[in-house]
């Protein structure tokens, strides 16, 4: 037990020195250095043919950060602000609707042949169709502009966190539940006691994948159709040809993308203590 | 048989354990496959019964009988003269009453140990649950496992694992314990450690055991008789009592008498070991 | 012969007496008629609920406004002799299949390289993390800025599509090798470049079929939307069609049924590609059969 005690401040400052003192911070810091000199010299330093129209670093940067913004976006403007929190409310309803209704859906398909029999072959028939080429239909079936938009969205995530929930408790060690039987569980105690926790870790392996196609999908629902939101911004940003607010588009895009995915990860860790500790140990 | 009686404790009855003529055929791919052949096998109240065998011979397909994940294709299994399984009752509820000790742990890896000692009596629903937990601090620490509350199973040794594993079927009272090769994945110091610890248990519950096992030495140290099976189909082969007095310590291993009782069933075992052995190489 | 009956055994020890060919028999009987009642009843509420304004005078949410599947089957005999419906399919299947060919060209030789160089690894692998969470449809108009044609701005978007999900799983196939099948061929006196050709990259194989397969279902998904995108977003016939393309146009002229009909099309096609790759997959890895 003597490897508990090394656990909180002592070993985040252990590792963090460790950390400084191999190579990866340094290589890391390369490799970014070589990626934004890339794009600064090939736009706007030599002015290499097709680059030379693409929005520099310089440009995007003093535009993002100006009080007084070109464009008329930077992160002082609320217009800004205003796309990200239309994006991500979409996302969150998306998201929680996904969850909502995909964790049960998948953990019933898990256990129950008979829901399994009649509801898998429909997923399996409605799957391959990608969640996009339910633009236009998604567009006929919701009026106005939004909840098209949520519904796709929605669809990406409910796919992949019902099927991942799905195989999470296909994944269970057979042995669990009948120890629980063994020890006395009725069939709703086994699912709630074994079943639940069990899939818990491909849950939320389900719900990061979801996050991630959530991204993806409200992004080309908001290029097609759609008021507001990252991807609107893009979009018209190219139309209108202000082409550095493409770039503070897609940057801001995969700041909050990983964001939100982080905290799925984050809220993962809370609920799977378990499995946070058995990690810690096999680290050390 | 009648001379581990003596050393029981009066008035002991419950847990006889009677096979009756138990056969069990697969019929995979229709080849017809014979893993129990004409068994019988009568356990009184108390013992500890050693099935030994090679690995694969059918040993688990008994266990499993008893435990009621399956059913038998002819014969009868009775627990103190009622039927637990036959072909007219194909399978037998999985109930508190016979507990299986798996092979690889079956922990649940989720619940800290205490609760997973508390979860028997919690699903029950009969104790209150500030005396369930009370009753498994006190059996824990009758086990040794003090100070291990609160952490969860991944975070402790193998050994204790076991320990925890083998305090959570005793918190239901069960009149048998089935144990599937459970120190099968230990290495022999533990092993040895490991013995010691569930004779000290048994002493302090007396039990009906019915421990499945290849390792020879293992079967002579704990049980009270050990019975050989052949390997598939399995059926008993030579029932060896080991009248070595109970409580024993690792001296035993070293006494002449336990020479005595290894010599004569290692042939035995060496020849199943062997036949189960030319059985793999041809197939396979 | 002598393999399929020693797996037999020990599969029947796992199941523990479930009696596996009436289970499987069972199994295949009854659940497949299960799942074809389950999309047939799908297919009597669809079509009851499209109709359902002149069946009960009272059109429901949501179905009652898409086409009935009886409308789509015509609405499909129709473009079935119509050489621009499978000129749509042709280009479709040109463009996943040329970015997931770059995508693959490129991706795996990076990763199997990130894999082994750990200096670039160490420099290459956070940029790629940084740049990983931007959407690849995010990427769509800075794509169609930079490129000088359309047609290449759309294979540049699916290339990245299919491209992260490789490069990661060759990594985390190459990185996750057993460090002793690596000594075991040193010992043996391979060389460096034995090591690669005859360890790292069989063992590596299969997270490359599996980021294949992955990185497919992405290509189609990119292409679809980036057809609908330029199609739709700029003037008139985009880059020469595409299914994508195909439902986006059906949808501005109003056909809905037609719009049913190409989101059938291309979820057969993404599959066709799938099943391709998954047979190409299982033909390169042929010792994971037994599992």
């Amino acid at each position: 037990m003597s490897q508990a005690d090394v656990t909180g401040l002592g070993l985040t400052m252990f590792r963090i020195s460790s950390w400084l003192k191999s190579p990866k911070p340094y290589l890391m810091v390369t490799g970014f250095m070589l990626l934004l000199a890339t794009w600064y010299f090939t736009v706007e330093v030599w002015k290499l043919p097709r680059f030379q129209d693409m929005p520099g670093i310089t440009e995007v940067f003093s535009e993002w950060f100006s009080k007084d913004p070109y464009y008329g976006l930077s992160i002082y403007t609320p217009e800004y602000y205003k796309h990200i929190l239309i994006s991500l409310r979409r996302i969150a309803y998306a998201f929680c609707l996904a969850t909502v209704l995909g964790v049960p859906l998948g953990l019933f398909l898990g256990w129950s042949k008979t829901i399994r029999d009649f509801i898998f072959p429909l997923f399996e028939v409605f799957r391959p169709i990608p969640v996009l080429a339910w633009v236009p239909l998604a567009i006929i079936m919701f009026s106005g502009s939004e909840t098209p938009v949520i519904f796709l969205t929605f669809l990406a995530s409910f796919f992949a966190t019902t099927l991942n929930t799905m195989l999470g408790v296909e994944s269970i060690d057979e042995s669990y539940s009948r120890a629980a039987y063994c020890l006395g569980a009725s069939r709703w105690q086994t699912f709630k006691h074994v079943v639940v926790p069990g899939a818990m870790p491909y849950i939320f392996t389900g719900l990061q994948i979801s996050i991630g196609v959530a991204w993806f999908s409200l992004v080309a629902g908001e290029m097609v159709s759609g008021q507001y939101g990252l991807g609107y911004l893009i979009n018209t940003a190219y139309m209108m040809i202000e082409y550095p607010k493409i770039i503070i588009g897609m940057i801001t895009l995969g700041v909050i993308g990983y964001s939100t995915s982080a905290l799925v990860r984050l809220a993962g860790d809370y609920m799977m203590q378990w499995r946070v500790r058995e990690l810690a140990l096999g680290d050390n | 048989m009648n001379m581990i009686g003596e050393e029981m404790q009066p008035g002991l009855s419950k847990g006889a354990i009677r096979i009756e003529d138990v056969v069990k055929i697969y019929d995979p791919d229709g080849a017809a496959v014979m893993a129990v052949d004409h068994c019988s096998i009568d356990i009184p109240a108390g013992e500890i019964c050693m099935i030994v065998g090679p690995s694969g011979c059918g040993k688990t397909t008994l266990l499993n009988a008893i435990a009621g994940f399956h059913g038998v294709t002819s014969g009868h299994i009775y627990l103190d003269n009622e039927l637990l399984c036959s072909p007219e009752k194909p399978q037998a509820e999985p109930g508190s009453d016979r507990i299986v000790v798996f092979q690889n742990g079956a922990l649940f890896p989720w619940k800290t140990n205490i609760d997973n000692i508390a979860f028997g009596p919690l699903m029950a629903g009969k104790l209150g649950k500030k005396e369930i937990y009370e009753k498994a601090r006190s059996m824990m620490a009758d086990a040794g496992l003090s100070g291990t509350e609160n952490s969860y199973p991944g975070e402790v040794s193998s050994g204790l694992r076991r320990r925890v594993e083998i305090v959570r079927a005793l918190m239901n009272d069960p009149k048998v314990l089935l144990f599937d090769e459970p120190y099968r994945a230990l290495d022999s110091l533990t092993k040895s450690v490991m013995h010691e610890a569930l004779l000290d248990i048994y002493y302090k519950n007396k039990v009906t055991i019915f421990f499945i096992t290849h390792d020879l030495e293992e079967a002579i140290f704990l049980g009270h008789r050990l019975i050989i099976m052949t390997s598939r189909p399995c059926k008993p082969k030579k029932i060896v009592d080991v009248d070595i007095p109970h409580p024993r310590d690792y001296s035993v291993l070293t006494s002449p008498r336990f020479r005595e009782i290894m010599n004569e069933a290692k042939g035995v075992v060496n020849e199943e070991a062997k036949k189960a052995f030319d059985a793999g190489e041809r197939e396979g | 012969m002598k393999k399929p009956r020693k797996r037999s055994m020990l599969a029947n020890e796992r199941d523990n007496g479930m009696n596996i060919r009436k289970f499987r028999d069972g199994l295949f009987s009854k659940s497949t008629l299960r799942g074809i009642s389950a999309i047939i009843i799908f297919g009597i509420i669809w079509e009851l609920g499209a109709r359902s304004e002149e069946l009960f005078g009272y059109r429901w949410p949501f179905l009652g406004l898409v086409p009935a599947p009886s409308a789509v089957f015509v609405s499909w005999g129709g473009l079935i002799g119509d050489p621009s419906y499978w000129q749509s399919w042709y280009m479709s299947f040109l463009r996943v299949f040329a970015g997931f060919m770059a995508a693959v060209v490129i991706g795996i030789p990076l990763g199997l390289f990130m894999a082994v160089n750990k200096t670039f690894y160490g420099m290459a692998f956070p940029s790629f993390e940084v740049l990983r969470p931007i959407p690849p449809l995010a990427w769509v108009p800075a794509s169609i800025i930079f490129w000088p044609t359309q047609e290449l701005s759309i294979a540049f978007v699916t290339f990245l599509g299919a491209f992260y999900t490789i490069v990661i799983n060759v990594l985390g196939g190459a990185r996750s090798i057993n460090k002793q099948f690596l000594q075991a061929a040193q010992s043996m006196g391979a060389s460096q470049w034995d090591i690669f050709k005859r360890i790292i990259l069989p063992a590596t194989l299969p997270s490359i079929v599996v980021g294949a397969a992955v990185g497919m279902g992405i290509t189609w998904e990119v292409v679809v939307a980036a057809e609908m995108i330029s199609g739709g977003g700029s003037s008139g016939g985009g880059a020469g069609g595409g299914l994508g393309f195909f439902i986006w146009s059906s949808y501005v002229g109003g056909s809905y049924e037609q719009i049913i009909v190409g989101m059938i099309s291309i979820g057969i096609a993404g599959y066709m590609s799938s099943e391709l790759l998954r047979q190409t997959g299982g033909l390169l890895t042929p010792w994971l059969k037994t599992r």
